[in-house]
């Protein structure tokens, strides 16, 4: 469908991050013509140094990015996740160092007979920018406008129109603010957000290890904070390492030598000897939600709407069901008519995705809340909660579903189908 | 020459012109209620004519009587209909054509009649009449203009609301008195407009069974229903 008169796209995306551009190759798969804005400078996101992150990608995240293309770029990459531990642990006296412990959740994909498919896939952030970076390429049709930023919105009945930082003006139905945390868009139209920040410093960093993963993925919940190992392809995992924030300082700051002893008492000795990949990285932990997801002639998608704490690798793939959604409801709409900005879009979008964020974003705040606590009676009843919850395999059944992204009524992306009519 | 004009029914909306495209505004419901007229006139396009999802209405001569501010006829064209929009109302017809402008579509408004457009002799693969028998001073003129309007091997698609005592509760009370989805007034139950009267008034057509529009207030919202008590949707098509 072209686009009317008067307007320079059906869609404006703010923001060309990771769910930006994959919202724009879904857009683009819906016969859309989309403009994105994206501050910065590819050859900076690009690079190796940027972003040491690994994301625990859900499969149903995964097969979208395969029916948008990615797959032949991401499979080789992208180490499937088997098997999940979740351990409530006590310094020094991880299961593996300290005698194997009771008090775990196991999650296994033998358990989800129903799906011959992993429960996640560990994918590096630079394979993944890389790869989207070539999918838009690949579509000259998607306009990429970089380095570059917004710096007003003004909206009317029909559309919505940007300024940019180079006095340029761009016009379309919808904007679409896909510009995160500190997203424009969103303080630019008003929408206030909840929130708080922990005190907490989640440490990043790639480590070579001499015994292989199994493609096992584990969480300890120490009492500081969440601890997880996250296979990478090869003899590599990503550790994401929640502290104190005068602690994560200290632990960043510190030698490599003193770092690896550190990380040693935490990760115990089962993969062998630890050597350091790359620099580490430092993320302060914050939980951000806004009050709501849209706006006249305007759509939040991923954390500009919902910045959750990175725990279990949910905040991406939140974002990535918004694109999941949203693209279904403008394709939908379009479909019957509708320009991509129509109120009724706008709402079925919200209906769709409200929900989910904030009953994740609350759920993965109620359940670090509980594990990163040291206070004794607190101890027992999450380890007999924990038992519990194991014991129970139905329950155990549909939070390894959820957290896979495969509950409630899934976008057509996300079941791996592709929105071209 | 008859006239189903209603010079009180069109002075109620001539004022609330500008407001039509307020998604928010006095016309909301309606917004509301415009994906499921609009489904229901793509699917029933594309089985009479078979044309492409992405462009179900290509090719096609569409007439939207009553069209108020164009709030079905602007989709209309977009689906590739060469759309007429005709209302009786000259602030209706202004503000449609505003709008069109603002978003660069190409549909022709025009301030007349469905009798005035037949006794031109005009006629349309698609007649729609979205919400709007309900509100002319005499139905049966009404609905035979339409009808003639109608091309052999075209389709007559409208909606209304059904004169039952659920119709009354819900939608005039309910909807204009109560939650205000509707202009108070807009609606009286006497014009109301049953499925078999449509049928008795347009004669020429073979209509196909009503489809509801149901409201649920803690679900989806406006859903297609099996309930044509309140807010029905109909087809009537012309043999070739």
């Amino acid at each position: 469908m072209a686009q009317a008169r008067g307007y320079d796209a059906e869609v404006l995306i703010g923001g060309g991050g990771l769910v930006g551009q994959t919202l724009a190759l879904a857009l683009d798969q819906a016969g859309l013509n989309v403009a994105v804005i994206d501050a910065s400078r590819p050859s900076e996101t690009l690079a190796a140094s940027f972003d040491g992150r690994a994301f625990a990608i859900a499969f149903a995240s995964y097969r979208m990015w395969r029916a948008l293309g990615l797959g032949e770029t991401l499979d080789p990459v992208a180490q499937p996740i088997e098997r999940i531990m979740v351990t409530d642990g006590k310094l020094g006296r991880t299961p593996r160092t300290g005698g194997p412990s009771l008090l775990h959740l196991h999650f296994d994909r033998a358990e989800l007979t129903d799906q011959d498919e992993p429960l996640g896939l560990m994918l590096e952030a630079r394979h993944v920018r890389l790869a989207l970076d070539s999918a838009v390429k690949a579509r000259p049709q998607i306009k990429m406008i970089q380095p570059m930023s917004v710096t007003a919105i003004e909206r009317d009945q029909a559309g919505v129109t940007v300024t940019l930082a180079d006095g340029q003006r761009l016009r379309a139905p919808l904007l679409v603010g896909a510009d995160g945390r500190r997203s424009f868009v969103r303080q630019a139209v008003g929408i206030r957000t909840i929130g708080w920040d922990y005190p907490a410093t989640a440490i990043v960093a790639t480590i070579q290890h001499a015994k292989p993963h199994g493609a096992v993925a584990h969480e300890y919940f120490l009492p500081n904070g969440p601890f997880a190992i996250l296979p990478l392809k090869g003899e590599r995992s990503n550790i994401v390492w929640a502290e104190p924030r005068k602690a994560a300082e200290a632990l960043l700051a510190m030698s490599e030598e003193d770092f690896l002893a550190e990380l040693a008492r935490r990760f115990g000795d089962f993969l062998g000897p630890l050597q350091l990949e790359g620099p580490r990285f430092g993320y302060p932990l914050s939980l951000q939600l806004a009050e709501r997801m849209i706006d006249s002639r305007v759509a939040l998608a991923g954390d500009s709407a919902h910045g959750i704490h990175p725990l279990a690798g949910q905040g991406l793939n939140l974002g990535l069901k918004d694109c999941a959604a949203l693209a279904e409801c403008i394709a939908d709409g379009v479909g019957i008519g509708l320009d991509p900005g129509d109120v009724t879009i706008l709402e079925r979008y919200q209906r769709w995705r409200r929900f989910d964020n904030t009953t994740m974003a609350l759920g993965m705040e109620a359940f670090d809340k509980l594990f990163s606590n040291d206070i004794a009676p607190l101890r027992v009843v999450r380890t007999l909660g924990l038992a519990a919850v194991n014991a129970v395999g139905p329950a155990r059944r549909f939070f390894m579903k959820y957290a896979g992204g495969a509950a409630g009524d899934l976008p057509k992306l996300l079941k791996g189908e592709s929105l071209a009519a | 020459m008859a006239e189903t004009r209603d010079p009180a029914e069109i002075a109620k909306f001539s004022a609330l012109a500008t407001e039509w495209w307020d998604p928010n505004g006095p016309f909301a419901a309606l917004h509301r209620v415009n994906p499921l007229r609009l489904s229901y006139l793509r699917d029933v396009a594309l089985t009479r004519f078979g044309g492409v999802a992405r462009s179900p209405l290509a090719g096609l001569n569409v007439a939207d009587l009553g069209c108020g501010g164009g709030l079905a006829s602007a989709p209309m064209a977009r689906m590739g209909g060469a759309v007429t929009g005709i209302d009786a109302s000259r602030e209706a017809i202004g503000a449609a054509r505003a709008h069109a402008a603002s978003t660069g579509l190409d549909i022709r408004f025009e301030e007349t009649t469905a009798e005035a457009l037949r006794d031109r002799g005009e006629s349309f693969d698609v007649v729609v009449a979205f919400e709007i028998v309900e509100h002319v001073s005499d139905v049966g003129v009404f609905l035979s203009a339409a009808s003639d309007l109608v091309r052999p091997g075209g389709v007559f698609v409208l909606s209304t609301i059904n004169r039952t005592p659920k119709a009354r509760a819900l939608a005039i009370v309910g909807a204009e008195r109560i939650l205000k989805w509707a202009p108070d007034g807009a609606h009286e139950y006497d014009k109301l407009v049953r499925p078999d009267e449509i049928r008795m008034h347009a004669p020429a057509l073979s209509w196909d069974d009503p489809v509801g529009i149901a409201y649920e207030p803690l679900g989806r919202g406006w859903t297609l229903s099996h309930d044509t008590d309140v807010n029905y949707l109909m087809a009537g098509h012309k043999p070739r």
